[in-house]
């Protein structure tokens, strides 16, 4: 399912004195089974773009296509309980919308307010927390009992358990250890990858965006700023810095290896292990 | 060297567990110094600081801090001499304007109106946000906000401040304005930090480096030291700064290196002059 924005605008307590301007002509494509990044410093409008992929938000002007729905601006807009099943959003910090007295009532929560009978919620619920990687003897115990990676995971799983076609998450991996935020990372990709689920990541973190994504949206000051893939966004270093955005540290590094070696690599490398390869191949033919 | 902690075989247990959150911990901190402690998540880190705040105490074991025993009598002149700034930036508000705020501590601790405003004033001045006395925090940044947490903490001038992953909920450039300010007060004011944190970059800024596992002192040493261990790193569920996770990915490629380096400029240099300058 493609998701389309086009011209999108949005204002927060629009029509009061409060009014203030969040995005503006925000157009872009999320293509279906892809994995798309948008990244921005801290205010830049990912935020409220990200709330727009599943109504969460209204755009005040423009239109957002999600499958074959069109949402546009100053229409009153019904049943969107199916957009909401097909695109799943992790908030961030998801564990703080645990509420359940188990892992599994948990878990059941979303597919069941969407009409799924409880033996199929059970099911999913099972299938789910294998997916985030916890034991299923897990179910029983209350979510408060778990430590904070654990209860992140079991959030986690509550969004997969609807089964979504198109995964948002909004900074998944803030707050956990490395450990967990590789696993976590690994877990998504391999979502997109093994069941052709869309992924839109929303992070800080370039390396993350350089490592997974096919597609970046760089947003800047409630615009959007560029688009392209991670080579072409992050081989102009000096553009990122001026939207206080930065290199991932594998291109840092290759680019003071290249001062030293007095001419740039064949091509920009993503991840250190590329970089590692790369020096190394350059090594055997000098 | 002053020590200003001790902490002496302590053991911690919370209850209807099997395992021990600190299992027979002994470190000292002495006066001045930047400790990080650094460990995965569950490895008893929060744990241990809580108890220098006297939020859990030892069952076993003592804990001196500033010279005191920790103990249900001496734990609010130990708040007095050890602040601490929390993960979560919103979670840690209770004024209206950022001057409010930074009075609160001082208002409870008792201090008389005229010192009161003084402090406020020359504490926001040392984290750089006395342009912002009359905001209201909510509509600060992340690192703006955690920058007036630690101006809150200073403004009562305690000997030691501990960041309990103070900056793990902020973005890069957050992050980056806090420990710059926690640099300038360690160097200026000669406090002693103690930063609880798996951000290794943050760790890297620190003298010592102190790795907890499973409620256990694993290992301690200087950062250089510690990175040195990469492989150790990764099996507790720690990662290693850029240079030396690179420096490991080239070796197993066949480089040549004679250590995993902690500087970008340092491992450049030698990968040229081991590996291309003939």
């Amino acid at each position: 399912m493609d998701i389309k924005l086009r011209e999108v605008e949005y204002r927060y307590a629009a029509g009061t004195p409060f009014e203030r301007l969040a995005i503006t002509e925000v157009s872009f494509d999320i293509p279906s089974g892809g994995y798309t990044a948008i990244i921005g410093h801290t205010g830049s409008g990912k935020s409220t773009v990200l709330q727009h992929l599943n109504v969460l938000l209204k755009p005040l002007k423009g239109e957002i296509q999600i499958g074959s729905r069109t949402i546009a601006a100053g229409r009153k807009e019904k049943n969107l309980k199916e957009i909401r099943r097909r695109v799943g959003i992790v908030f961030q910090f998801p564990e703080h919308q645990l509420f359940e007295e188990t892992v599994e009532k948990d878990i059941c929560f979303g597919p069941v307010n969407f009409g799924v009978s409880e033996g199929e919620a059970k099911e999913r619920a099972r299938e789910a927390l294998a997916l985030v990687g916890l034991p299923e003897h897990v179910l029983e115990r209350s979510p408060f009992d778990l430590s904070g990676g654990q209860m992140r995971r079991v959030a986690v799983a509550g969004v997969l358990a609807m089964q979504p076609e198109v995964l948002v998450l909004d900074e998944p991996t803030a707050g956990l250890d490395p450990r967990g935020r590789h696993d976590m990372m690994e877990m998504f990709a391999s979502l997109q990858k093994e069941k052709g689920m869309t992924c839109v990541l929303v992070t800080h973190s370039m390396e993350d965006a350089a490592r997974y994504a096919d597609r970046i949206v760089m947003m800047h000051k409630g615009r959007v700023y560029k688009t392209g893939t991670p080579c072409e966004i992050f081989s102009d270093g000096p553009d990122l810095t001026a939207i206080g955005l930065d290199v991932p540290e594998t291109v840092r590094f290759q680019r003071l290896f290249e001062e030293k070696l007095g001419r740039p690599l064949g091509h920009l490398c993503l991840t250190p292990e590329e970089l590692a390869r790369e020096i190394s191949r350059l090594r055997g033919e000098s | 060297m002053e020590t200003v902690i001790a902490i002496e075989k302590v053991s911690f247990q919370y209850p209807n567990q099997t395992s021990f959150a600190l299992q027979n911990i002994s470190l000292h901190v002495e006066k001045g110094e930047w400790l990080a402690i650094v460990g995965h998540n569950g490895s008893g880190k929060s744990t241990l600081a809580k108890m220098l705040n006297g939020l859990h105490y030892p069952q076993t074991g003592n804990v001196t801090i500033g010279g005191l025993i920790l103990s249900e009598e001496n734990v609010w002149l130990i708040r007095e001499k050890l602040g601490m700034v929390f993960q979560n930036p919103d979670n840690q508000f209770v004024g209206t304007t950022v001057q409010d705020d930074v009075a609160f501590g001082l208002e409870n601790a008792g201090v008389e109106q005229a010192e009161m405003k003084e402090r406020v004033l020359s504490a926001l001045e040392k984290v750089g946000m006395a342009a912002f006395l009359n905001q209201e925090p909510h509509h600060l940044s992340g690192g703006q906000k955690q920058r007036v947490a630690i101006a809150s903490v200073i403004a009562l001038r305690p000997d030691i401040i501990l960041l309990d992953e103070a900056t793990s909920m902020l973005d890069p450039s957050g992050r980056e304005e806090v420990m710059e300010t926690i640099r300038e007060l360690k160097e200026k004011e000669g406090l002693t930090v103690i930063s609880i944190t798996h951000d290794l970059e943050e760790a890297a800024k620190a003298d010592r480096v102190i790795v907890l596992n499973e409620g256990n002192l694993y290992t301690e040493g200087t950062p250089r030291e510690i990175f040195q261990m990469d492989k150790d790193l990764l099996k507790l569920g720690l990662g290693v700064p850029f240079s030396v996770q690179l420096s490991q990915l080239l070796a197993d490629e066949g480089l040549l290196l004679t250590q995993r380096h902690f500087n970008e400029e340092e491992l450049v240099r030698e990968i040229w002059t081991l590996n291309f300058a003939k």
